[in-house]
């Protein structure tokens, strides 16, 4: 079995000392082993923003490309290359705003790669403007009066695009974190992993209410798959559903368990994992809504982008004989 | 009854009618029948941009001339000898292309009040005593109604029916009138219509019936001969447009890689048509997706020639502007990409359907940074093929995105081709690199004679590397700020492209007998036809021009520079302000004079002559 070292590059990381990308980067690379692909087969693309240099700390192939075109490039690869896995590395900015529209559209035709979202709300490369995440009000370099416009929410996003596989995690977490690459692994169509990620210099503490051992265990709404939806230090809170549909948090002790909402990542639809995702949305008033969710939200099996063209891809090219009988079709004629 | 039979060397035919009327339908089938006789020909169609504009109005009008011969020409034609005009709109928008004595086949049926006024006339042209057509032979006929009766009486066909076949009609009284054999067209009604019998009985019908008309009215006592054309090289030939051939030089250059394509592209006008095409090449190593816009389509691509494969995008224009960022990084990567750019009238939505060389310019500097990369441009239908071809074998032999210029007049004009032997066509060798003996570090950025670097897609064992948009150090492909550093790679990346020079063929000069030619015509892209066909007629009158086309426009052949100095004077003419006589000023220090035309409209051969008559004369 190859080891963690075997995924390491030789060129030096160059994050700012602190960034919560080091803790994804270790766990990525320490997770890579369990694949059971040779590195070759393996390949990191990324846009551009601190995450997009991702590609280059990483012993596979890979590609730094341009400012959200990530998932073009990988759609382009993965559609004539089924024999490789192919991780899209991106950032809250590169995603969800250069790049939306490439997102969407990646998640609408079930390509065959994994997309890793590293948001922190922020545009770190570029030194701190407000991103699409960032939450209303907030006071950045080009927002000195707050952020005017509402964020978004990257889960719902891709939810909202029926995304067949949606996971959240955090960039500390060595332990949730590998488990969801893996679900993520195992998934055959777009994986859409948000990791959260702390940028220590332009946007620090963003999610201490999840990544601080204490509040975290408070605040940290686990989903696991077939079980009912139970958090807390003593898991005595939980998420119901009122009468009128919504979700709610609530007291265990108050309701009971048989009252809990069972998760079931594999419903055909997402409107209730689109719900989970907008979770205490409405009490929003910084920039986490807390508690909130981890986990695989969703992961369905749908058909793959071009299941067709996949397979046309694995068909030779033709010889010259079909070439000649291309060039002669229709209607010719002789000159002698 | 005896009819006279005329011989005509060339003749151009145009059909206009409503978009409805299925103009381009019999123009294709009519031009279909014309090549296997053997004429040589040229086509255009001219539709409006609007799907279906307001019928029977002016912006409506949907247009298809043929120029036929029996000698080999070279442009579609300027002025229709015969006009078939199936209502007042269609004569209306084209009377101003006809010339003095030229004949007009209107359907008089549709000559009604209601029609004229759409068309702005305030009453009939074909009455006898509205002078408007004086200058013409007009020969009305009640197609519609002809049409009607053929059908009478036919199985399930009604009479609205049996009126929609009256473009079948008109196609009937051409044939016998140019004498176009009718078995080939019968047997295409035959599959066209095959499930819907009706329509096939009715379009039999209205297609005899315009024969039997042309062979028993009074109204037509000449029936003219084209004689197949004789000046023909041997070999077997069909009919392309410049898709087809586009589509055709693109899997050429797939098979003869042995890399699978991929066409990524986002529908546009007019270079959707090669999206259509390659997409009923699905199988067979080929492989296309509509992309969510212009820039997914070129990182689909660029994606793909990652992978090893052979990745072309496709589009127009407004496209191009979007494509621009992907180009630079495909640039920057040094890895294949061809970008198709099929030329129309801009700045911006422009001119959709209407044709330009005005990209010249974006292509060859539309870009930040120092980025040049090699330009081609195709300059009939038929060369579609072999520009494609040569596109593609530079982008994978040299590593590079390459841009090839079609445009709207190539795409949609067709002309016989001689079509090429599948296995006399080059093997293009991707030369993709294997791991280094002897455990040597893999150097993904190191370059051979030519200045080329491996080309190692992911999958190769033992060459995992990374590359990406920043600068690469020399050799190492490792992110690299250093400044001598980044003056060597840009040096390195432009003379590689320069260096493509060394294996272009010179420039062929056709100077006929006019070695000492007073006047260079030097053309690009698309009008090579009509530049050849003005400086034919030049020579006709007695003078002495000299003409050469240039299919390379980066890096230009090794003997532009001394091809511009041997002549006193050199012309270029071109479908925008002047941008390759700019170009070969700037290269070359040469006072080359610029004609103009920016009209959406191809070069006509007539105004060039005239050109070429004032370069030679003032």
């Amino acid at each position: 079995m190859r080891s963690k070292a075997d995924f390491q590059s030789d060129q030096e990381t160059r994050w700012c000392p602190g960034c919560g990308d080091y803790a994804i980067l270790a766990a990525v690379q320490g997770f890579m082993p369990e694949l059971g692909i040779p590195p070759e087969r393996i390949v990191f693309m990324t846009g551009i923003g601190c995450a997009g240099r991702f590609a280059y700390y990483m012993d596979t192939y890979g590609m730094h490309g341009i400012h959200g075109r990530a998932p073009a490039l990988a759609t382009g690869l993965a559609t004539t290359r089924p024999d490789l896995s192919i991780w899209i590395v991106t950032g809250d900015g590169d995603a969800l705003s250069i790049g939306g529209n490439h997102l969407i559209h990646a998640l609408r035709r079930n390509v065959p790669v994994k997309i890793l979202l590293f948001n922190n709300q922020i545009y770190g490369l570029t030194k701190g403007q407000a991103s699409p995440t960032s939450e209303r009000g907030k006071i950045t370099k080009s927002t000195p009066f707050g952020s005017h416009d509402r964020p978004f929410n990257p889960l719902a996003l891709a939810l909202g695009a029926e995304a067949t596989f949606a996971a959240r995690t955090l960039d500390t977490d060595k332990q949730h974190l590998p488990e969801v690459l893996r679900a993520a692994a195992a998934h055959e169509g777009t994986a859409f992993v948000e990791i959260y990620q702390n940028c220590p210099v332009f946007n620090d503490g963003a999610f201490d209410a999840l990544r601080d051992r204490a509040q975290g265990a408070l605040n940290r709404i686990p989903l696991v798959h077939g079980e009912p939806i139970r958090f807390g230090p003593d898991r005595e809170r939980g998420v119901a559903r009122h009468a009128d549909g919504d979700l709610c948090v609530v007291d265990v002790a108050d309701v009971g368990e048989d009252a809990l909402l069972v998760h079931d990542a594999h419903r055909e639809d997402p409107s209730l994992a689109f719900a989970l995702a907008r979770l205490a949305e409405h009490d929003r008033l910084g920039g986490l809504p807390v508690p909130t969710p981890i986990g695989v939200f969703r992961a369905v099996e749908r058909p793959l982008h071009g299941a067709t063209a996949v397979r046309n891809a694995e068909r030779a090219v033709a010889d010259v004989a079909q070439l000649d009988a291309m060039l002669h079709a229709g209607d010719t004629w002789t000159v002698a | 009854m005896g009819k006279t039979v005329e011989q005509r060397e060339r003749v151009v035919v145009r059909f206009a009618g409503d978009s409805g009327d299925g103009m381009q339908l019999v123009g294709g089938r009519f031009t279909d029948a014309t090549a296997l006789l053997g004429n040589d020909l040229a086509t255009l169609p001219d539709f409006p941009a609007e799907i279906r504009a307001p019928a029977g109005t002016i912006p409506g009008v949907s247009a298809f001339q043929i120029h036929f011969a029996s000698r080999d020409i070279l442009t579609p034609g300027d002025t229709p000898n015969v006009l078939v005009a199936m209502n007042p709109a269609a004569l209306k928008a084209n009377l101003a292309t006809l010339e003095r004595g030229a004949t007009i086949i209107a359907n008089e049926d549709a000559f009604t009040r209601r029609n004229l006024e759409k068309a702005g006339y305030a009453g009939s042209p074909l009455d006898s005593g509205d002078d408007a057509l004086a200058d013409f032979r007009v020969i009305r006929v009640p197609m519609t109604t002809l049409t009607t009766r053929a059908a009478e009486g036919l199985e399930g066909v009604g009479t609205r029916d049996a009126a929609r076949a009256k473009n079948l009609f008109a196609l009937g009284l051409l044939s016998w009138l140019y004498g176009r054999p009718t078995d080939g067209t019968e047997r295409w009604i035959e599959a066209k219509f095959a499930t819907r019998p009706a329509a096939r009985a009715a379009n039999l019908a209205a297609f005899r019936a315009g024969w039997s008309f042309g062979e028993t009215t009074e109204l037509l006592d000449v029936q003219y001969r084209v004689a197949p054309a004789t000046d023909v090289a041997p070999g077997a030939y069909r009919q392309v447009n410049g898709t087809t051939a586009t589509a055709l030089g693109l899997i050429a250059a797939s098979v003869r890689s042995g890399l699978p394509l991929l066409l990524a592209s986002y529908p546009i006008t007019p270079a959707s048509e090669l999206l259509h095409e390659l997409s009923r090449h699905e199988g067979a190593g080929v492989c296309t997706i509509q992309a969510e816009d212009e820039i997914a389509a070129a990182g689909m691509a660029l994606g793909a020639s990652y992978g090893g494969h052979l990745g072309v995008t496709a589009t127009s224009g407004p496209g191009m502007d979007l494509k621009a960022e992907t180009i630079g990084l495909a640039a920057m990567l040094e890895l294949p990409l061809v970008v198709i750019d099929v030329q129309r009238a801009g700045p911006s939505t422009g001119m959709p359907t209407k044709t330009e060389q005005s990209d010249l310019l974006l292509a060859l500097h539309g870009r930040h940074g120092e980025s040049p990369l090699p330009v081609l441009a195709a300059a009939t239908p038929a060369d579609c093929f072999e520009t494609a071809f040569e596109a593609a074998r530079l982008a994978i032999e040299y590593r590079t995105p390459v841009i090839l210029l079609s445009d709207g007049f190539l795409s949609n004009s067709s002309e016989p081709w001689r079509i090429p032997e599948a296995a006399a066509l080059p093997e293009i060798d991707p030369r993709f690199a294997h791991r280094p003996a002897g455990g040597e570090p893999f150097l993904p950025y190191a370059r051979d004679a030519r200045g080329v670097r491996p080309w190692a897609p992911p999958g190769t064992p033992g060459l995992q590397h990374r590359i990406g948009g920043l600068e690469k150090q020399d050799r190492t492909g490792n992110i690299s700020y250093d400044a001598a550093n980044h003056a060597t790679m840009t040096r390195l990346r432009a003379a590689r492209i320069a260096g493509i020079q060394r294996e272009l063929q010179a420039v062929e000069i056709d100077a006929a007998d006019n070695e000492d030619a007073e006047l260079l015509v030097l053309g690009w892209g698309s009008s090579y036809g009509a530049i050849y066909a003005a400086v034919r007629r030049v020579r006709d009158r007695g003078m002495k021009v000299a003409r050469a086309h240039l299919r390379h426009l980066n890096p230009l052949p090794p003997n532009v520079g001394a091809l511009l100095r041997a002549y006193p004077r050199v012309l270029v003419p071109e479908m925008n302000s002047g941008q390759l006589a700019q170009l070969l000023r700037a290269h070359f220090l040469v006072d080359v004079r610029s004609h103009t035309k920016i009209a959406g409209q191809p070069l006509f051969a007539a105004e060039l002559e005239d050109a070429i008559v004032d370069a030679l004369q003032g």
